[in-house]
């Protein structure tokens, strides 16, 4: 039949996702659509916190590190970074171990409890901690007898940002490690090697991209956490402000170049953190 | 022993043991003493606080821009993660990977540049003044913030959804002469629905407990431009804890809300799932 060839032709320009004008219209409508909202409400802030740190030079910019309140701030988050994200990586591995490997009853109320600060308000995490260790808190007349204070120093600071990243090792480990089951768990405790020597010889090995995975959020949200630690700290300069903190004080004193250098700071360490976390993804270790 | 299943496998009690002293410890103590404490006021007192009309004006601008951030998000969310699954284009892992950006990067970060880019002189918001419309110190702008900071939970709920559409359903479809409309009406939507679902709520979830970013965007005037999160630190400061405690337990009944919704709309989802695979 003559008219076959030209039919056929047809048919096949008509292929779904191929050339037909409409697709490629809908596509780049699309992809502009896509990219315009992004450029808008994500790349925009993000090169200005760039632009406004050098506002005034370069020499400005390093100079606002030079400032003794800004050096105390940069310290104490690293300081509560460098407590919380080991402290909450043994409590992932502790809890990943009891609910991957056991099957127990009550396990998944006890999932949704470990899940919990991520669906609070971080400004009721902090609350949580004032109501408990404040001055007019449940504790507070007791702890002021002692001398000890929690709320507006660096144990609260540490405690409501434990609360805040508790749940992010924990709950990247326990489906990867679900996921992977207990054969080789089973085979090294059956041909006798103790339990430590099978966690980190058989276990740790296996999740630990998972657990590099889960760190890094956990320390992206333990630097950044601004909320909890706000109501907790007391903005005491030098004492209890921490990089976020310190950032809101400059801002709001107008000094723009000081706010946004620091600000540039943890800008590079979100950076960083989305650069881990896609090489930790390109081993092959996928979110679920 | 009924409480768990026998194993070869050592260190339950241990793991257990730490997993609920801690869990208790860091999380379930202090919420109780939160609940316990807006417990101990008199019910009128707890009534009073929680229905003041600062409260309510709070209520309605938090609740208002999640649901508008959150159905922000429910559009361009499903835009975005298409663009992503479905088109190639340069730098489009770039894209992909910076879509968690708003996950790392700290609120007050957040706060201060979208502040910076949406005021009167700034790179966006001045094309926007002569147009009437203000974004910094107003609603738009809390709106604004809000779908910033939960923009990559409607992305990332539905990308995994719209890479399960079995594309030669699609194909077979166009072939037997279905529009483009109308595949994506009977094919698609009910495929990724739970999934937008999930989303919705989930940056609903964000948006409405969110502090850092809002407060410095918002003008923060009490009845126009003041969050529920704000407020409680507002009672903090002002030492009245049960206040906050109270406003506090209302935000917190709230969350438990949206959770169950969540996982409700997953495990619909899941049912859906399993019942297409038959």
């Amino acid at each position: 039949m003559a008219a076959s060839p030209a039919g056929a032709l047809a048919g096949e320009d008509r292929r779904p996702g191929q050339h037909s004008w409409m697709h490629t219209i809908v596509r780049w409508l699309f992809i502009a659509t896509s990219l315009a909202f992004l450029a808008a409400v994500l790349l925009a802030p993000l090169a200005t916190v760039f632009v406004m740190a050098f506002a005034k030079g370069v020499d400005a910019y390093l100079h606002s590190f030079a400032d003794p309140d800004t050096a105390a701030a940069i310290r104490l988050t690293l300081l509560t970074a460098a407590v919380v994200v080991p402290v909450n990586t043994v409590f992932g591995l502790a809890a990943a171990w009891a609910i991957a490997k056991f099957e127990f009853r009550g396990k998944s109320v006890l999932i949704t409890l470990i899940d919990l600060p991520l669906a609070i308000s971080p400004v009721i995490s902090g609350m949580v901690f004032v109501l408990l260790f404040g001055l007019h808190g449940w504790f507070g007349v007791w702890l002021q007898e002692h001398d000890l204070s929690i709320v507006f120093a660096l144990p609260g600071i540490m405690l409501a940002t434990m609360f805040v990243t508790f749940p992010y090792v924990a709950r990247e480990l326990i489906p990867l490690m679900q996921q992977l089951g207990n054969d080789e768990e089973e085979a090294a405790i059956t041909l006798g090697a103790g339990g430590w020597m099978t966690f980190f010889r058989v276990t740790l090995p296996k999740v630990r991209w998972g657990l590099v995975y889960g760190m890094v959020l956990c320390n992206a949200r333990a630097m950044g956490e601004f909320g909890a630690v706000s109501v907790v700290s007391g903005h005491i300069r030098g004492l209890t402000n921490t990089m976020p903190l310190h950032i809101e004080i400059l801002y709001n004193e107008y000094n723009f170049v000081g706010a946004f250098a620091v600000a540039s700071l943890l800008t590079l360490l979100a950076a960083l953190t989305l650069i881990v976390k896609t090489l930790v993804e390109r081993t092959g270790y996928r979110r679920r | 022993m009924s409480f768990r299943q026998p194993s070869v496998l050592p260190g339950f009690g241990l793991t257990f043991g730490f997993t609920t002293c801690f869990l208790s410890a860091i999380v379930l103590l202090p919420l109780a003493a939160l609940v316990l404490a807006a417990g101990s006021m008199h019910f009128s007192d707890l009534l009073r606080v929680v229905t003041s009309a600062r409260a309510l004006g709070s209520y309605r601008l938090s609740f208002g821009a999640s649901l508008l951030a959150a159905s922000i998000n429910l559009v361009f969310g499903f835009i975005i993660a298409w663009t992503l699954t479905r088109y190639e284009f340069p730098g489009r892992k770039v894209i992909d990977a910076l879509i968690d950006m708003p996950f790392a990067l700290p609120t007050a970060v957040s706060g201060i540049a979208l502040t910076t880019v949406f005021a009167q002189n700034g790179w966006i918001g001045r094309y926007l003044e002569p147009l009437g419309i203000k974004v910094a110190y107003t609603w738009v702008g809390v709106t604004l913030a809000l779908t910033l900071i939960s923009m990559p939970f409607a992305v990332r709920a539905v990308q995994p959804a719209l890479l399960e559409v079995q594309r030669d359903l699609e194909d077979a479809a166009e072939t037997l002469g279905a529009g483009r409309l109308y595949v994506f009406r009977r094919i698609i939507l009910p495929t990724v629905l739970p999934a937008l679902l999930t989303g919705f709520t989930l940056s609903f979830a964000r948006a409405v407990g969110e502090y850092g970013s809002v407060i410095f965007i918002a003008g923060n005037l009490p009845m126009k431009t003041e969050i529920t999160p704000l407020l409680i630190v507002i009672h903090l400061e002002e030492f009245d804890y049960q206040g906050a405690a109270a406003l506090g337990v209302v935000m917190l009944v709230i969350s438990f809300v949206v959770l169950l919704t969540i996982n409700l709309l997953q495990a619909w989802g899941r049912r859906r799932h399993v019942r297409a695979a038959h």
